[in-house]
């Protein structure tokens, strides 16, 4: 029983991190119907950001506290990220819309590629690694056995669980939350009422950067280790996670991302770890056999 | 003797290759009711697309309050007070009839909400009840009055509306035309699109009529129902 408890704590807080990352897919898909696949790698480049303004602040700069450490970390790795989702959006894929299907998608895997090997090049190819921080453990006694609950796990949880909350309020409440919606559903109906649909597009970029960087500082809190190649696996997964969830849904990326990373760490604590991604990936198979548009997915028979 | 709200000089509009509009030109004065009419694929709905820019006139200019609006961009376009319930009525299916509301007063940042909100409603009570209610759920007839009922929402100078009476049954469209006639009474100015050339004339002032992407004919409403020509084409063995 504990050691169940305990691989759902884990799984949780893994699965937190994949849900901030797969809100970035699903929304800009949502918005424009392309796959941006250079997002994980926009999650890698933040969480580089997040360890090089830590350290920059905690040894060259001397702040002491870590929590408040943490926090400039948090909001300056926000707005260097957003701009980087606003730049990579305005370069890479509006002037490409309007053309053929297939060609934003082939400027995304390019900037995939161009990231991944620009931070490979000033970064160097080895992992960076980072002291554990936030490592004391709550102990909670569970039967006759207990179980462990991280600061760091307790931080990823609680951050994750706001950030969804003030994005629900956003996208539910605010005039950016319902422009995002109608343009989503028609852009051309939209700009008739005065919606300025390029403007949308690029602040939807922003806000899914904006959480790929809390994603980025909170992996980087996590594991202690960024390499310029994480934001291959772990933005697959997050991507598979929104697919699970319905694509285009806001709560089923958050429940695919909860979803993939509990499969991921029961599967490694009960069966084999070798084969984690491969159950992971199966399990999306399987869903997708049965409802084609994912679990929350909205399946197209709209009357028009 | 004052300028008209809306020009339209020469315009001529494009589809790839196709040409859709060839030189039009048309006027709508502050307090009118003016109608285009003309058969299925005329360029009736282009024409009130490309006021709003989509697609853009290659030939001609367009005029709003004196002020040439031909290549400002969509949205610019709406956010100087011209609404539009387009064809097909394109309300958002999955937001609420209120949330289609709202974005209809997005443009001028929501601040009159209450107050529209509840002039419109007056206006189309079945609205009322079904704030709540998903667009994409709403009875074709409670669609097209939301539709105008958005539109309304930005308290435009100029309303122009494309096909409102759209497979609605007569008592519905009926109303909706009862509707627009109040409107224009409290100064709204209308340009309406309709197939309905029936209805439509007896409610404009002046109207135009358009054939394969020209005007062929315009003038007071009233003469142009008069026309042999007008009541063969348009209104005999026509939808009443
Ligand atoms: N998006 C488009 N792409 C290519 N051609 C188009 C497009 N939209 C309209 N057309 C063509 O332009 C011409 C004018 O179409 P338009 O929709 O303006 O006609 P209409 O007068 O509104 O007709 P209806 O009464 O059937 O609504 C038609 O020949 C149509 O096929
Ligand atoms: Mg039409």
């Amino acid at each position: 029983m504990d050691y169940f408890l305990q691989q759902l704590i884990n799984g949780l807080t893994l699965g937190s991190i994949y849900g901030l990352i797969a809100i970035g897919y699903t929304m800009v898909y949502g918005i424009i119907g392309m796959v941006n696949f250079a997002h994980g790698d926009v999650f890698m480049l933040a969480a580089f950001i997040a360890l090089i303004l830590f350290l920059a602040l905690t040894q060259l700069l001397g702040v002491g506290s870590l929590g408040l450490a943490l926090l400039i970390v948090l909001v300056l790795g926000m707005a260097l990220t957003s701009l980087w989702g606003w730049v990579i959006e305005r370069l890479a894929y509006r002037p490409l819309r309007g053309s053929f299907r297939l060609a934003p998608l082939i400027s995304a895997i390019g900037m995939s590629i161009f990231l991944s090997n620009f931070v490979q090049l000033v970064q160097g190819p080895r992992n960076k690694s980072l002291e554990p921080i936030l490592s004391n453990v709550l102990v909670i006694p569970v039967g006759s056995g207990s179980i462990t609950l991280a600061e760091k796990q307790l931080l990823i949880m609680v951050v994750t669980a706001v950030l969804l909350a003030v994005l629900w309020y956003v996208v539910r409440h605010t005039p950016l939350g319902r422009a995002q919606r109608a343009c989503e559903q028609d852009r051309k109906m939209a700009s008739l009422l005065g919606v300025d649909v390029d403007r949308t597009v690029s602040l939807t970029f922003i806000m899914g950067a904006a959480l790929a960087s809390v994603a980025g500082l909170l992996w980087m809190t996590y594991y202690g280790v960024v390499s310029f190649s994480d934001g291959f696996v772990p933005g697959v997964k997050a991507f598979t996670a929104a697919v699970l969830g319905g694509i285009g849904s806001l709560p089923g990326a958050v429940l695919g991302g909860l979803l993939i990373g509990l499969i991921e760490t029961f599967w490694s604590a009960y069966f084999t770890i070798d084969y984690k991604d491969v159950a992971a990936f199966s399990i999306l198979a399987i869903v997708l056999i049965f409802l084609p548009s994912g679990l929350l997915g909205r399946p197209d028979v709209e009357k028009v | 003797m004052s300028t008209p709200l809306l020009s339209i000089e020469g315009v001529s509009a494009f589809y790839g290759n196709i040409q859709a509009l060839k030189g039009v030109s048309l006027e709508v004065n502050r307090g009118e009711i003016v109608t285009l009419i003309g058969a299925n694929g005329a360029g009736k709905s282009t024409l009130m697309m490309t006021v709003f820019g989509n697609p853009r006139a290659r030939e001609g200019r367009i005029l709003f309050e004196d002020k040439p609006i031909t290549d400002l961009s969509t949205h610019a376009i709406a956010r100087l007070r011209i609404a539009q319930s387009p064809e097909g009525r394109r309300i958002f299916q999955r937001m609420t009839v209120l949330e289609n509301l709202q974005m209809g007063a997005a443009v001028d940042g929501s601040v009159n909400f209450d107050e529209d909100l509840d002039r419109v409603t007056r206006l189309f009570p079945r609205l009322k009840e079904r704030l709540s209610q998903r667009g994409g759920t709403l009875s074709g007839g409670e669609q097209q009055m939301l539709a105008i009922a958005r539109a309304l929402m930005s308290r435009p100078k100029l309303l122009m509306l494309d096909e409102p009476s759209l497979g609605l049954a007569p008592l519905i469209v009926k109303q909706i035309f009862a509707t627009l006639a109040e409107l224009n009474a409290q100064g709204m100015t209308i340009f309406l699109v309709e197939q309905n050339a029936f209805h439509a004339l007896k409610l404009a002032h002046r109207a135009y009529v358009m054939v394969n992407g020209v005007i062929t004919m315009s003038g007071p409403s009233r003469d142009l129902l008069a026309r042999p020509e007008i009541r063969q084409a348009y209104l005999e063995g026509g939808r009443h």
